[in-house]
């Protein structure tokens, strides 16, 4: 008893949560679980307790159960697995969600010294993965998973791929192509200075040569590094679509063509300086815009929840198969944590299934033998069989995403490739006019100088680069407060949202809470936490979580009416846990769902209350959006919050309970087709269809690393209130991109004055560009600076 | 004033140089991590304390 007081405010030496209920010591120190301990075990026999010495209390806490890995000894699964294998060697990435500090590094590059066949592994810190070579002869691939998951660094492996679609997701190419167009850009830039400064009669002799010399480098500039401006602008062409590529891969081509001309000709230096410069900036603005977030994934589906292989019963024995051949009929044995990658019967008399992934719902849910259980639940008690009843791509979650409306989305015009077609057009009537004119003072030489020197001119360079530039900065601003944007397109859609709707669970409540009305004293909490530990039900987890006693105490007689409630002696006291009708509860009645009522040796104590309890400032979510958006609030469970909420929300006859997944998914499409423009908040799989119809769909989540469904933002729950501000700032977001088209086109009106007289210099048009270019990315990162600071959305 | 057609190839191929090395570090992978390196610098190198059998 000593010990226990001693250590009753210590925390782990693992994973620093505080100890309360059992003790664990090992080498003076205190862990929490049975988990942390062996891994500390692991890693003090390995000579690896450095592992502390960097971040105090690094590890994960190791409450959570593991997984079975028997599957990982399958040739057909180790072979999708693998990134490279030859006589001696294999090696395979892992993504690790829990990788998180400087000591999971130094940890996991460690890991040879656990295992002698491990040759080597190395770690990528914002993608979470650890690339691990090991000889396969000394060392099994299934060994070196269980050896992480021995220190606390389980492996995520599931159906969908997570390591090698990132993998192909990085834009070397585009990396490639800027670097040559600064190559090509500084090299003519030194070889156009003569031409700036006025050469001297002695230096005549070299014009030619660099004349040539700028042509050399513009060739690779435009056939190489500005091929996707001109493959971009031909296949929207082809599906009769000027978007902003058009007339930028028009203008490469008018200044090529015309310093291709006047080289060979000799009779003028050529663009070549602002031909490269152009394609540069253009480059850095794509790049800018393809900046994403490695550490997050946007694009998961249904198979990033599922499990790579299950076990299977056949004649008798267990045998491992690949999810994607499961057939109907199939007997699968699923231990405890496994989901259920297929629907299926049970066949054991019940089972409590974890739909969490599916619904949001955090409360485990009993299935009783022949109830259908869909995909995606996950078992919590001991192994069960189930029959497979339908095929893992037929079953009740994966259509959802199956669902055909999907792959019909149409592609929203932005901002830019509206402006862009009203460009083109006014450029081309003002370079016609200007060609017209000179042919008719019967100047041809002239007329295809301002007929090309308008074109170079009016260029909408300066909107490739501001909207990136703006938005990106604004991705930056909502990136520090955990809102996380998939690209920039999302913010022009973000700041068009004029109707919200809200999934109930999960997203506008928060963690589940507990509550005792009625009195208890110590020795009470012992007793009822006591008998309430001998019940898998999760309401009794939840007492005995909610208790915390330090011990318990043996219970005799232990009955447990399925249904009703739990009862049981201790200490000969008699403890009646359960119902209204379990209980004489002396005629105490509470309206709430969830209750458990507290009899000892027979008389009435009170009353647990199990329930969601609401996010905090959620109030002022609502009404702060309320003045920008329509509410609308779309909910899975049954209608007995409505009461509740009918006070906080804001438009109670926008209100719709026990809605199924595919319902709420018609509700969005219904105010889509009354031209609404759909902001949707959810978090679980079961609103991942209704997420991905809306126009912008947004995953609520506590921890941004956990699964969230496919969605074009990721926001943190707690960030959640400050949602109206984030529209707020993309509306300016959107007005600064609005107001830098107006001094670009300023500029372009200065140089169109030059243009047309047939009169612009090479000179002049390499200085426009930059400074225009200058004065734009100045003006957007001032803006966006202004806005943020005004919305306090960035600290000064 | 011959030498400058030298020097304006000496600049160019220089230049190049520098490109292929940018690719071939690109190619190779090098720019894939930019954060992992930075923290790993800063673990000491093994304790020689009671680990001989190391290596």
């Amino acid at each position: 008893m000593i010990t226990e007081a001693t250590l009753k405010d210590t925390k782990c030496y693992h994973c620093g949560a505080e100890i309360k209920q059992t003790t664990y010591t090992f080498d003076e120190k205190a862990f929490c679980c049975a988990g942390c301990e062996s891994v500390y075990q692991v890693l003090s026999a390995g000579n690896l307790c450095d592992y502390y010495a960097y971040n105090s209390t690094p590890g994960q806490t190791q409450k959570i159960n593991e997984q079975q890995y028997a599957f990982l000894e399958e040739e057909f699964i180790i072979k999708d697995l693998i990134d490279y294998r030859d006589n001696t060697i294999t090696k395979i990435t892992f993504y690790i969600p829990s990788i998180h500090c400087s000591s999971c590094i130094w940890l996991l590059e460690h890991l040879y010294k656990l295992n002698q066949g491990i040759l080597h592994s190395r770690i990528d810190f914002l993608k979470k993965q650890v690339a691990v070579t090991f000889k396969h002869e000394e060392v099994s691939l299934k060994q070196v998973v269980e050896l992480m998951v021995s220190v606390g660094y389980e492996p995520l492996i599931s159906l969908q791929d997570v390591v090698k679609e990132k993998h192909s997701s990085v834009n070397r190419d585009l990396i490639k192509r800027i670097a040559v167009a600064g190559l090509c850009m500084g090299n003519v830039m030194l070889f156009s200075f003569p031409e700036y400064f006025g050469l001297s009669a002695f230096e005549y002799q070299y014009k030619t040569l660099f004349g040539y010399l700028n042509l050399a480098f513009a060739v690779p500039a435009t056939l190489y590094c500005s091929r996707e401006f001109f493959e971009s602008a031909w296949s929207g062409l082809k599906n009769k679509l000027i978007n902003l590529d058009a007339p930028l891969a028009l203008i490469i081509a008018v200044l090529f063509i015309r310093t291709v001309f006047e080289v060979l000709t000799q009779t003028g230096a050529g663009f070549s300086d602002t031909l490269t410069g152009l394609i540069f900036l253009l480059l850095m603005g794509r790049w800018v815009k393809q900046r994403s977030y490695y550490h997050l994934s946007f694009e998961r589906d249904y198979r990033s929840y599922f499990p790579v292989a299950v076990s299977v019963l056949k004649n008798g024995s267990e045998k491992v198969q690949a999810v994607a051949e499961l057939n109907v009929n199939d007997r699968m044995l699923i231990h405890n944590n496994e989901i259920t990658p297929a629907d299926a019967i049970l066949m054991k008399t019940e089972a409590f299934f974890d739909f969490s992934f599916v619904t949001g719902e955090s409360e485990p849910v009993k299935k009783v033998a022949g109830e259908v259980v869909y995909a995606g639940g996950r078992l919590i008690g001991a192994a069960a069989e189930l029959e497979v009843i339908k095929p893992v791509s037929q079953s009740y979650l994966t259509s959802l995403w199956n669902n055909e409306t999907f792959s019909k989305k149409t592609i929203e015009e932005n901002f830019n490739d509206t402006i862009a077609k009203y460009f083109s057009l006014v450029s081309f009537v003002i370079a016609f006019a200007a060609a017209g004119y000179w042919l008719y003072a019967n100047d041809s030489s002239k007329a295809w100088a301002a007929f090309t020197a308008v074109l170079i001119v009016a260029c909408p360079c300066v909107l490739s680069l501001s909207t990136p530039f703006t938005l990106s900065a604004l991705l930056g601003v909502f990136d520090k407060n955990k809102f996380y944007l998939k690209n920039t397109d999302v913010v022009e859609k973000l700041a068009k949202v004029d109707t919200t709707v809200f999934d109930k669970t999960g997203t506008i409540t928060g963690t589940s809470g507990i509550s005792l009305t009625g009195e208890l004293n110590e020795l009470d909490k012992v007793y009822v936490a006591s008998v309430a530990h001998n019940s898998l039900h999760p309401l009794s987890r939840e007492i005995v979580k909610f208790l915390n006693p330090n011990t318990f105490l043996e219970v005799r007689n232990f009955e447990e009416k399925p249904g009703n409630g739990v009862a049981g002696f201790v200490n000969n006291t008699e403890i009646r846990l359960g119902s209204h009708a379990f209980v004489n509860t002396s005629g105490d009645y509470s309206v709430d769902s969830s209750v458990v009522y507290v009899e000892i040796d027979g008389t009435y104590k009170g009353y647990f209350t199990v329930g969601q309890q609401w996010r905090e400032g959620l109030y002022g979510l609502f009404y702060g959006l309320r003045k920008l958006t329509d509410l609308h609030l779309l909910s899975g469970d049954t209608d007995q919050d409505k009461h509740t909420l009918y006070h906080i929300f804001p438009s109670p006859d926008q209100m719709l309970f026990q809605q199924s997944p595919h319902e709420k998914l018609e509700y969005i499409k219904d105010l889509q087709s009354q031209n609404k423009h759909v902001m949707m908040l959810g978090d679980g799989l079961n609103d991942a269809g209704a997420l991905k119809q809306s126009d912008l769909g947004i995953a609520v989540t506590d921890n941004i690393n956990n699964f969230s469904p496919a969605c074009d933002a990721i926001i943190k729950g707690e960030s959640m209130v400050k949602l109206p501000k984030f529209i707020r700032l993309a509306k300016k977001a959107m007005l600064t991109i609005k107001l830098s088209f107006v001094i670009s086109a300023s500029y372009n009106l200065i140089g169109v004055y030059f243009a047309i007289q047939g009169t612009l210099s090479p000179l002049t048009a390499a200085v426009l560009m930059p400074l225009s270019t200058i004065t734009i990315i100045t003006f957007t990162s001032v803006c966006t600076r202004y806005f943020s600071k005004q919305l306090k959305l960035r600290k000064a | 004033m011959g030498i400058i057609y030298f020097l304006i190839g000496c600049s160019i191929v220089i230049a190049l140089i520098f490109l292929t090395a940018f690719f071939w570090a690109m190619r190779t992978g090098q720019n894939d991590d930019m954060h992992t390196p930075a923290m790993r610098i800063l673990f000491d190198d093994d304790a020689p304390k009671g680990s001989e059998d190391s290596k």
